[in-house]
């Protein structure tokens, strides 16, 4: 059991996230395209790859970076049998990302958030529940374009964060956040599908080597 | 929100099932019906029956007869039912042994209510494809109307029970916005069967008053009665086809049993109204009431006599000007400390 637990850690991409997506993948649903210039984040410059007739321009490179990391953490948090929870307050998504949610057996939240869901979790449910281990934001933002209260009540709680971060949108709270565009259908179908595919490879990655370790 | 004052019992009724988290677990549950079982054996050995026979409506009669109680309220006496019938159904808990919720919208906190509208919205969204498909191939789009006014959606409470957890005012009306958008699409014939869950069928009180045939007596005169009412008195009425505009009040002529001009326009009103003056003759009887009240009677018992003569239309216009509508005005009872009906005793400064 320790060794099924250690062994994924010692690779750099046990999961082969990289094979999942290409720059061009990227490009064709629209990923870069981010804001204009006034809605710009002071803290989202550096991923800023330049501004064209007042539109920003997010950097793909760097995109890839994040998104194969931040991939990679879910498929590890996925392997080791965690709770994960897509959030997204976007109205034209919810639908997708709770079928996404149901196809990975994981879970989703795309409604009004309460306000002591995480924080206030054993009295709102029940003595015994288990708090999600981490949380994918399709976007950071909520319907007031203010920053999500989860983003903040996970970092209260120690909950690892994974964040689909726009132009106008605040990192600074999530662990790993992925610059990229969360406004086009593509985009976020495109992502959808990314996080469909690796939850589904970790958890049959998972049931492989725990019936290898049970034939031995 | 609005707080309800005058309702039935029904809609003040709680919703047990909706209320915080589950306070019996599935093991308490289990117990209790086995105890009910073996008290049901014990129960058919008193009584000197079968157990295994022993009916539902057997333990009834049994308790009445063991623990006969004077109360009043028929809840508050002893009873003994299967315990899935007094305890109700509440949510159990929602996770397994892992700690991993079941509901993929656990984490919302209202997952069936939130599953429900992504159901909806599912539903929904095939229609428009459908809709989309059809516009594709140039077919055109099913316009059956679905029939609207017999049939209602789920109230709140309705709506509490199906899901075992509480629904704001909020959430429903948000919830059969969504239900009334789909149904408005022109191809929800496909999801019927699953709107058809959340609609109740409305028992229609189609009234028609049945308008009775004229009736002829020996000499060939076409006639037809009525009966009307006002306060206390009660008439009846019978109205010839003939001629001359003869009315005879209990044996009596207008002129002599209604002195007051008043009253007279009372009974002539409804011929007026048709136009009818000069053309038929009526007998009346009546008793009871005042001076007033008769001639209002007389008048309904007339207005319903002449339907049968009347075409559907005038029917309607008598129906709309009044003449075919119960008087529901009666005396109003004096209450206690209070010197009549409505009027307050003299208030005295000192």
């Amino acid at each position: 059991d320790d060794k099924l637990l250690t062994e994924p850690l010692s690779h750099p991409d046990f999961f082969s996230v990289k094979e999942l997506f290409t720059l061009k993948d990227l490009f064709d649903a629209r990923v870069h395209l981010g804001h204009k210039k006034g809605c710009r984040h002071r803290f989202m410059e550096p991923y800023i790859f330049g501004c064209r007739l007042d539109h920003d321009i997010i950097d793909l490179d760097q995109t890839m970076q994040h998104l194969q990391l931040a991939l990679n953490f879910t498929a590890h948090v996925a392997y080791r049998g965690g709770i994960i929870l897509f959030v997204s307050r976007r109205r034209q998504f919810c639908h997708l990302v709770e079928s996404t949610a149901r196809a990975c057996g994981e879970y989703a939240h795309t409604r009004y958030w309460q306000g002591g869901l995480l924080t206030n979790a054993r009295i709102q449910f029940g003595p015994g529940v288990r708090l999600p281990n981490l949380l994918v934001f399709l976007s950071t933002l909520n319907n007031v374009f203010e920053p999500h209260v989860a983003i903040r009540d996970a970092a209260k709680m120690n909950i690892p964060t994974v964040g689909v971060v726009d132009t106008n949108c605040n990192p600074c709270l999530i662990t790993y956040p992925i610059p990229g565009n969360d406004d086009s259908p593509a985009a976020v179908e495109l992502y959808c599908k990314l996080f469909r595919m690796t939850i589904i490879r970790a958890k049959d990655k998972r049931r492989q080597s725990e019936a290898v370790e049970e034939l031995r | 929100t609005l707080r309800l004052i005058c309702t039935t019992t029904a809609v003040q009724r709680k919703n047990v099932g909706a209320s915080g988290p589950e306070k019996y677990t599935e093991a308490f549950i289990k117990k209790q019906i086995e105890e009910f079982n073996l008290g049901k054996r014990h129960l058919a050995n008193m009584m000197g029956e079968d157990p295994e026979t022993f009916t539902q409506e057997d333990i009834d009669r049994a308790i009445a007869y063991l623990f006969p109680s004077g109360l009043f309220d028929k809840q508050a006496r002893p009873v003994m039912k299967h315990p899935t019938e007094i305890f109700p159904e509440q949510r159990k808990i929602q996770w397994g042994e892992d700690g991993r919720p079941f509901h993929f919208l656990f984490y919302t906190g209202k997952q069936s209510y939130y599953s429900l509208m992504h159901e909806t919205y599912e539903k929904l969204l095939n229609v428009q494809k459908h809709q989309d498909q059809l516009i594709a191939q140039d077919l055109p789009l099913q316009k059956e109307k679905r029939n609207l006014a017999g049939s209602r959606w789920l109230t709140k409470i309705e709506l509490e029970e199906m899901l075992l957890e509480k629904v704001s005012d909020d959430d429903y009306s948000r919830f059969i916005k969504l239900l009334q958008k789909l149904v408005a699409l022109p191809c929800a014939d496909i999801e019927e069967k699953y709107i058809q869950k959340f609609s109740k069928e409305v028992p229609m009180q189609l009234q028609k008053v049945v308008i009775e045939p004229l009736q002829h007596d020996k000499r060939g005169v076409a006639f037809s009665t009525g009966e009307g009412k006002r306060k206390t008195a009660r008439a009846t009425a019978v109205v010839y086809d003939s001629g001359t505009g003869k009315i005879t009040v209990n044996g009596i002529d207008i002129l002599h049993y209604f002195p007051v001009l008043q009253d007279r326009e009372q009974l002539l009103f409804p011929f007026q109204f048709l136009g009818r003056i000069g053309k038929h003759d009526m007998v009346c009887t009546v008793s009871g009431g005042g001076r007033s009240a008769q001639a209002g009677a007389i008048r309904l018992a007339s207005a319903k006599a002449l339907r049968s003569f009347v075409t559907e239309k005038e029917v309607e216009f008598m129906r709309q000007a009044g003449l075919l509508t119960v008087d529901p005005r009666v005396k109003e009872r004096k209450k206690p400390g209070q010197e009549g009906p409505r009027r307050k005793f003299t208030w005295k400064k000192r």
